[in-house]
């Protein structure tokens, strides 16, 4: 391997990096919000690269198939919950929440499908998965969210299998590319030329984490999500409702997840089941971070990232074992390091 | 049922029917249930990890491949006998699975259920990228198991082996967790702090269970590999994994039956599937493992306990426990007790703070044998920490504790629990799900040596019969005999506490302190509690109590120290205690 080389594969695992960061404060979020393993996420990422692969493909979206069948269950468990409360004054605002609004995306990318700017496709391909997020949420997690940490990791695996399934029926078996939304290559020395996506990403990732802090610390929404995070008893006992906690840090974490799609989707293939790879290594850099830390995180992303470029060098087939056996050493470091832990925590049945 | 032919004729009609079973049967239907019992063994381990034990696996697929491949890689290049693959496939599972498990365990609960996800993608990666083991062709040609003479080459013959190993497996599992190591494998979910409240590892005994578990999916890869006599990595994927986690919860988790519940409607729903589902779709492959994810989120949701539990239920109530005779048995060997009046617990100047919050500062006391000391104080007083400082839940900043003249800084709960000190708890730990008897027999666990093989394969008849006489014994003493076969999550908050009584007891303890017994508890429970210690005390049994209702300990104890702001603010009789007037203050408040 020449130095040469080296460097590429050094940029794009910066870029995988990035993009791992970005799952990790997904994945964080979610975790810390409602304490669940959110194993869909890149799933989601996948339904949003998918779609924009089919708009670029003059196609509609299969993600309309999809939001329209999470849209009918959750209508069917909101009319459910109506009924036994005889609440039917709430219908308007059930069929606006849970109908209207999860189709206005859905229209904007019916309409993208047929236009010719990249960037309306992108965008568009990201909105459409948007109400992917609060769906997923309201059908399968707010049902068992009182259920233990490990049940809520079950929930979240299966449930991953069902969204592949989906994404298999829907999308189908192939895998695609699309576009790069920025073509072209910038020349950063003489010998290291970098694809513009990749500096796109890195870019993105860099801006995202930032807004990510800024709104975690200042913003009104930020400091709901926060207090529900490091005190859910408390925070209800101020008037803050664990199901709309749970709805926006899902609506974020589905944002995050179409960013994620679409920026990945022209340097990889994806194929309707890419997700849970990705998130389960965006899931060793979150460990590495402890689950908390975001600095840590980012120094997980990045060790993911650039070893699994490398490593794809080497072995491109073993590279997904090698970027897991990451995970020995450092949970040896971490079980040295963090004294053991005195969870007197009792469990009940799963 | 006499108990004559529940012993011998259950397992005599199983042994018929293993044999008679393949002779019925035709081929296809034989094939199906050897692929049942191949992953109820799986099952099995995965009930005592995960459904009882609570450390989640999602690896058990990859265990299964490592002793499926390992067989197969011995058996087809190196010529090897079936036999000794068997082995080297034990030898890897177990060794693999004793890594991860002791690296991820003391992390808590999540990182094992992690950690073996990123196991169960990693391994058949893997295999399929692995040109030794035949890439992702996988390796085929694997020659059938000999026993002597006799080949099992044919789907009837190996059934006959499955089952053996499942009866066997079974068998094991069965008698384990009615054992002293069983008993508190099913009081792992009560935590930690339990755990070592009578002396016994979590951590060790989760990471004994994980490999355990990895032992009997061996055995089931074992028995794949020569039962097809074709491996390749696609059935031990993650997906695999994740099929064995939802029989077990199907089948209701916490029991062993759930095992074969759960494979055999697994199995059978997956069967029929397959060929309904060609008629309504033309990807009926696909259809076929969404419609069991689906129908797996409906479970975990609508019926968490599975469909074992209802079903347990149900037979439970048909056949009602009866209640057994204990054996008579020598008693089991007990400790030296100090002479009355030695100093068997010493405090020197007990400072812990937490950041800069002092919880205990400078308390010094000491506790001679035959007393009853009662430690009070006002709420927050910091009653509570010196209890945990005592017993070894947190460490001290300053100061010392001495126990028997030792020193128990540095040591942990579990070490000082060992030594004779044991506890009650507030907020009663008392396993739910357990019968009283069980409970008050995990008490004695540390008295027993018989472990997970002894306990296994019934070679601990003997001091299992001493350890429940003891357990009895200790019931008999805080007058609750006869309540001793029920449930103890059943009994009203003060039965309770009077168990708790009684598994302390059973550890036979130089030292039993009882944090805030009384709290919770109605006049009359309050009443019984205070005879039942008096009587300990006539009986020479040293006691601590901490406890916050001062009308409770006043007519109970030898002698009080009161507490009050994290510091001692009195220590003497109880008489000279009410008299004094910083007392006075700290409880009913002053004019100052």
């Amino acid at each position: 391997m020449d130095s040469n080389i080296a460097m590429i594969l050094l940029a794009d695992g910066l870029a995988g990096s990035a993009i791992y960061l970005i799952i990790g404060l997904g994945l964080a979020l979610i975790f810390s919000v409602t304490r669940v393993i959110f194993v869909s996420f890149g799933s989601v990422a996948v339904f949003a690269a998918l779609s924009l692969g089919a708009m670029e493909q003059g196609q509609l979206p299969a993600a309309i198939e999809l939001v329209g069948f999470f849209v009918v269950v959750a209508l069917l468990m909101e009319l459910a919950g109506l009924w036994r409360s005889r609440a039917w004054h709430r219908l308007p605002r059930v069929l606006f929440y849970w109908v209207v609004l999860p189709f206005v995306p859905c229209g904007l990318a019916a309409w993208a499908t047929s236009q010719e700017s990249e960037i309306i496709k992108v965008a568009a391909a990201i909105l459409v998965v948007i109400p992917l997020g609060p769906l997923i949420e309201r059908v399968a997690l707010r049902p068992v969210a009182k259920a233990s940490v490990l049940a809520l990791l079950i929930v979240a695996l299966v449930l991953d299998f069902v969204l592949s399934g989906l994404g298999l029926l829907w999308f189908g078996p192939e895998g695609l590319r699309t576009h790069a939304s920025i073509p072209g290559t910038t020349a950063l020395t003489s010998n290291l030329i970098v694809n513009n996506q990749t500096l796109l990403t890195i870019a993105v990732a860099f801006g995202l984490a930032l807004v990510f802090y800024i709104i975690l610390q200042r913003t009104h929404t930020g400091k709901v999500l926060h207090a529900t995070a490091s005190n859910p008893v408390g925070a209800r006992l101020v008037g803050i409702r664990p199901a709309f906690t749970a709805t926006v840090a899902h609506i974020i974490a589905a944002l995050l997840a179409g960013i994620v799609g679409v920026l990945i989707s022209p340097v990889a293939t994806i194929y309707y089941d890419s997700g849970l790879m990705l998130t389960l290594k965006a899931f060793v850099a979150v460990i590495i971070g402890g689950m908390s830390s975001y600095p840590l995180t980012a120094l997980g992303a990045l060790l993911v990232g650039v070893s699994e470029s490398f490593a794809s060098f080497w072995n491109s087939g073993l590279k997904d074992a090698i970027v897991f056996g990451l995970l020995i050493p450092i949970l040896v470091i971490r079980s040295g390091l963090v004294p053991q832990r005195d969870d007197n925590e009792e469990e009940g049945d799963v | 049922m006499s108990p004559f032919i529940k012993r011998a004729g259950i397992p005599l009609i199983a042994l018929l029917l293993i044999f008679i079973v393949p002779q019925v049967l035709g081929k296809f239907e034989v094939s199906l249930l050897n692929d049942i019992g191949i992953a109820a063994l799986v099952v099995l381990g995965l009930v005592l990890v995960s459904g009882i034990g609570g450390a989640l696996s999602f690896g058990q697929a990859a265990f299964v491949g490592i002793a499926a491949y390992s067989t197969a890689w011995y058996t087809t290049t190196q010529g090897g006998s079936p036999w000794m693959g068997l082995v080297l496939g034990l030898v890897l599972t177990c060794g693999s699975a004793w890594i991860v498990g002791a690296i991820t365990m003391r992390l808590g609960g999540d990182y094992l259920a992690l950690s073996t996800i990123a196991w169960g993608l990693s391994v058949p990666i893997l295999f399929a990228n692995l040109p030794a083991l035949g890439s992702h062709t996988g390796i085929d040609g694997i020659p059938a198991i000999r026993i002597g003479g006799w080949e099992l080459d044919q789907s009837g013959s190996i059934f006959i082996l499955i089952w053996l190993m499942v009866g066997g497996g079974g068998w094991f599992a069965w008698n384990l967790l009615r054992s002293r190591t069983g008993r508190s494998i099913r009081a792992l979910r009560g935590g930690k702090v339990l755990m070592a409240s009578f002396g016994a590892d979590a951590f060790r005994l989760r990471l004994t269970l994980f490999v355990m578990a990895s032992a009997y999916a061996s055995v089931a890869g074992w028995l794949f590999a020569h039962a097809n006599r074709f491996v390749s990595a696609t059935p031990f994927s993650l997906h695999a994994s994740v099929d064995y986690v939802f029989m077990m919860v199907v089948g209701g988790m916490t029991q062993l039956a759930s095992a074969l519940l759960g494979s055999t409607l697994y199995i059978g729903l997956n069967n029929i599937l397959q060929d309904v589902l060609p008629y309504i779709s033309s990807r009926g492959a696909q259809v076929n493992a969404l419609v069991f994810s689906v129908l797996f989120l409906i479970i975990l949701e609508r019926l968490p306990g599975g469909i074992g539990r209802p079903l347990n239920r149900l037979v439970s109530r048909l056949l009602r426990r009866r209640r057994e005779t204990l054996p008579d048995a020598p008693p089991l060997s007990m400790r030296k007790m100090p002479e009355r009046g030695v100093p068997v617990l010493n405090v020197q100047n007990a400072v812990k703070r937490f950041g800069g919050l002092v919880a205990v500062n400078g308390v010094s006391f000491e506790l001679r044998a035959g007393e009853i000391l009662g430690l009070i104080g006002p709420n927050g007083a910091g009653k509570s920490t010196m209890f945990n400082l005592l017993t070894g839940t947190l460490p001290l900043t300053e100061g010392a504790v001495r126990f028997m003249g030792e020193p128990t800084a540095g040591l942990t709960q579990r070490q000082i629990a060992l030594r004779g000190v044991a506890r009650t708890f507030q907020h009663v730990k008392l396993r739910p799900a357990m019968t009283v008897l069980d409970n008050v027999a995990l008490g004695a666990h540390a008295r027993g040596r018989c472990g997970l093989w002894r306990g296994g394969l019934r070679l601990n008849r003997e001091e299992e019969a001493r350890i429940m006489a003891e357990a009895m014994r200790q019931l008999e003493r805080v007058g609750l005999a006869d309540q001793a076969y029920e449930l103890a999550g059943s009994l009203a908050l003060g039965t309770q506490r009077l168990v708790e009584i009684a598994r302390s007891l059973a550890s036979d303890p130089l030292l039993i302190m009882l944090d805030e017994p009384a709290a919770g508890l109605r006049l009359l429970e309050k009443q019984a509690l205070a005879k039942l210690l008096d009587t300990l005390r006539s009986e020479g049994v040293t006691v601590l109590i901490v406890e916050h209702d001062m009308e409770f300990v006043m007519n109970l104890v030898d002698r009080l120290v009161v507490m009050s702001f994290g510091g001692k603010i009195a220590e003497g009789k109880p008489a000279e205690v009410r008299a004094d007037p910083q007392v006075q203050a700290a409880y009913l408040g002053s004019d100052e």
